[in-house]
């Protein structure tokens, strides 16, 4: 008994040290967030100053056409207007002003079309996967039939028989992307599941829809913040994908993927048409995915300090 | 190291407990025909090998036996008295962690990884305590004291991967006494701790029980923690117990043929390092259950009747029950 206490006194002992290691082990946790991916952060920030601020920042009215000033290049290059900093498109209209509006398509769309797939997609797989069974199988037979239809042709379907526009538009990608996110979700939501602390909080007394809320959902949610950036880039090009095969926003409303399509025809001899929405799909894309993985790191208590 | 102190009422009672499992392969009789008492303040261990149906008991104690396949198919479970298999879910909800509670084998996975210790503590207060939320966290920093972690208020602020094993197991231990249940289940507790961290666990666990007159339910396979913590044993076999008694009776003069055989197979200190001793076979499959004794196949004294019949309960000692022809008062001694 009494080589007990020793043994305990001891582990006491120990213990307070530990205590001092792991609030040193605290602070560089917190120093994570000063560890943002600066870059990916600047962009990202930079399309939503964009996006918000695209009346006070554009020097012209996206859709104000000015014929006589066609196809000027971009001002630094021969033949270019300083009035027009990226040159101007095929009906004379300022393409840095269309880029700048064009960005609040980009993100009303990815906002919208990941709240709504989002939610409906982290719902559907915490249930399926929490419940289990036939309701199980029921929801992942609807999961799977709806991923093997096309993006592209579901938005294409939903554009002619609801007409073209923002809300069909988010619709057709909620659509498709609340079966990933369930797909996922369930997956991760099996793994939880199965840990000691889920039996446990069954042991102590909660409900299911406790389990489910208070001790399920946190342990998916780094996964599904994870899901949500790198999905911003996939909805950004399903927008601009449709946009180019003209299902998108109806013109004269400008969107990246209409701007990189109206483009197309005349990539030989004007490049500034297609190439800085381009440009700006892929650092938004490349932006949102290392966002995502600083995210998914950050997320998680234990690697957090390593981040 | 002797109990804390003389039996007191019975709080839990299971009375011929049978619970099944339908699988693909057939019906697992998991639990069949289990009776055994708990009394306030006392330690049973329930001790059998792997497959035996302890944790199925335990887990029909709870009502939680895996759905659909598992229920209880017939006998009754008297939490003081009430019986447990009328309950309502809803009912239910309000016995476990609060008149029951549980204690699992891996501290790794017992606590959720995304909140801090303080977080949970609180959550398992907060389950039948209305009170505000700084009046909460000084009761699970005292929890946290009352299992001797050191620096509490600290450690409230950690998440569990920040612990050690033993430490989380400890955490696991105050969240358990946390709605002061009248019975804690411990399903192996100490088996995934290290030797001299399990020490300490299992005084720990006397020292609660010794001042919360908690019931015990040890389901364990190690005789060495019997007869650590333990007042009385039931040795379970094949979906049955074969045997119970004091913990020191049973120690002595085991009676059952496999129980003797249990004790036998524990390697003895000082002794010449052979080969262990193991009991041949295998226990028979639980969809198949022959209709006499379980053990029959495996047993060195079988006959006929043994694989007959199975045999009933005979008293062999005071308190001290066996199942098995041999002990049979007028059967010839062996």
């Amino acid at each position: 008994m009494a080589r007990l206490e020793e043994g305990l006194s001891v582990g006491v002992v120990a213990g307070e040290a530990l205590a001092g290691i792991d609030e040193a082990s605290d602070a560089r946790g917190r120093g994570a967030l000063a560890r943002l991916p600066w870059i990916p952060t600047l962009i990202i920030v930079a399309l939503v100053v964009a996006a918000a601020g695209a009346p006070l920042i554009a020097p012209h009215s996206p859709t104000e056409q000015s014929l006589p000033d066609k196809l000027l290049p971009p001002a630094w290059q021969e033949g270019g207007n300083a009035k027009y900093l990226l040159g101007t498109d095929v009906l004379g209209r300022d393409v840095l002003s269309r880029l700048l509006y064009g960005a609040r398509v980009s993100l009303t769309v990815a906002a919208a079309a990941l709240l709504a797939g989002g939610a409906v997609g982290l719902a559907v797989g915490i249930l399926s996967g929490y419940v289990g069974g036939r309701i199980d199988s029921v929801l992942m037979r609807i999961v799977d039939a709806t991923l093997t239809f096309p993006t592209i042709l579901i938005a294409l379907l939903l554009a002619v028989s609801l007409g073209q526009g923002l809300r069909t538009m988010v619709l057709a990608i909620a659509l498709i992307l609340w079966a990933r996110f369930a797909r996922i979700v369930r997956g991760e939501v099996l793994t939880v599941k199965g840990r000691d602390f889920v039996a446990l909080a069954q042991v102590r007394g909660c409900s299911h829809a406790r389990i489910m809320g208070v001790h399920i959902l946190p342990n998916v949610m780094n996964t599904f913040m994870v899901l949500l950036s790198l999905h911003i880039g996939f909805v950004i090009l399903v927008e601009a994908s449709l946009s180019f095969l003209g299902a998108g926003i109806p013109p004269p409303t400008p969107s990246w993927g209409q701007m990189v399509s109206d483009g197309r025809s005349h990539i030989a001899s004007a490049w500034w048409l297609s190439f800085p929405p381009g440009v700006a799909i892929l650092l938004i894309v490349l932006a949102f995915n290392l966002f995502g993985d600083w995210l998914r790191d950050w997320l998680d208590p234990r690697l957090r300090q390593q981040v | 190291m002797t109990g804390p102190g003389a039996a007191g009422e019975v709080v839990l009672e299971l009375r011929d407990l049978h619970a099944h499992l339908s699988t693909r392969w057939g019906v697992v009789r998991a639990v069949d025909g289990v009776s055994l008492t708990l009394r306030e303040g006392e330690t049973l261990g329930l001790v059998g090998e792997s497959g035996c149906g302890k944790t199925m008991t335990a887990l029909s104690i709870l009502r939680l036996l895996p759905r659909p396949a598992g229920r209880i198919v017939r006998g009754q479970i008297l939490l003081e008295g009430e019986d447990l298999t009328a309950k309502s879910a809803r009912e239910m909800r309000r016995v476990r962690g609060r008149r029951i509670a549980m204690i699992l084998q891996d501290p790794q996975t017992s606590l959720n990884p995304v909140f801090t210790i303080g977080n949970q503590l609180v959550e398992a207060f907060r389950v039948h305590l209305v009170e505000g939320l700084r009046a909460l966290r000084r009761r699970a920093e005292e929890a946290l004291r009352q299992v001797r972690v050191a620096a509490p208020a600290q450690r409230l602020r950690d998440y569990p991967h920040q612990m050690s094993g033993g430490m989380k197991q400890r955490v696991v231990g105050a969240i358990a006494i946390a709605g002061s249940p009248r019975v804690l289940i411990a399903d192996e507790p100490t088996t995934a701790l290290d030797v001299t961290i399990q020490l300490q666990y299992l005084t720990l666990l006397r020292e609660i029980q010794a001042r919360t007159r908690l019931a015990m339910l040890f389901i364990t396979h190690d005789f060495g923690i019997v007869a650590r913590m333990c007042d009385r044993v039931a040795v379970m076999y094949a979906g049955r117990i074969v045997e119970s008694g004091p913990m020191r009776d049973l120690f002595a003069a085991p009676r059952h043929p496999y129980t003797q055989a249990l004790m036998a197979a524990v390697p003895k200190m000082g002794a010449r390092p052979e080969r262990l001793v193991a009991i041949d076979g295998q226990p028979p499959a639980l969809q198949r259950l022959p209709p006499g004794c379980r053990f029959a196949e495996r047993c060195r004294y079988t006959d006929d009747r043994c694989r007959r019949e199975y045999p009933p309960t005979f008293t062999v000692g005071p308190a001290h029950e066996a199942a098995c022809w041999r002990v049979e008062p007028s059967a010839p001694r062996p």
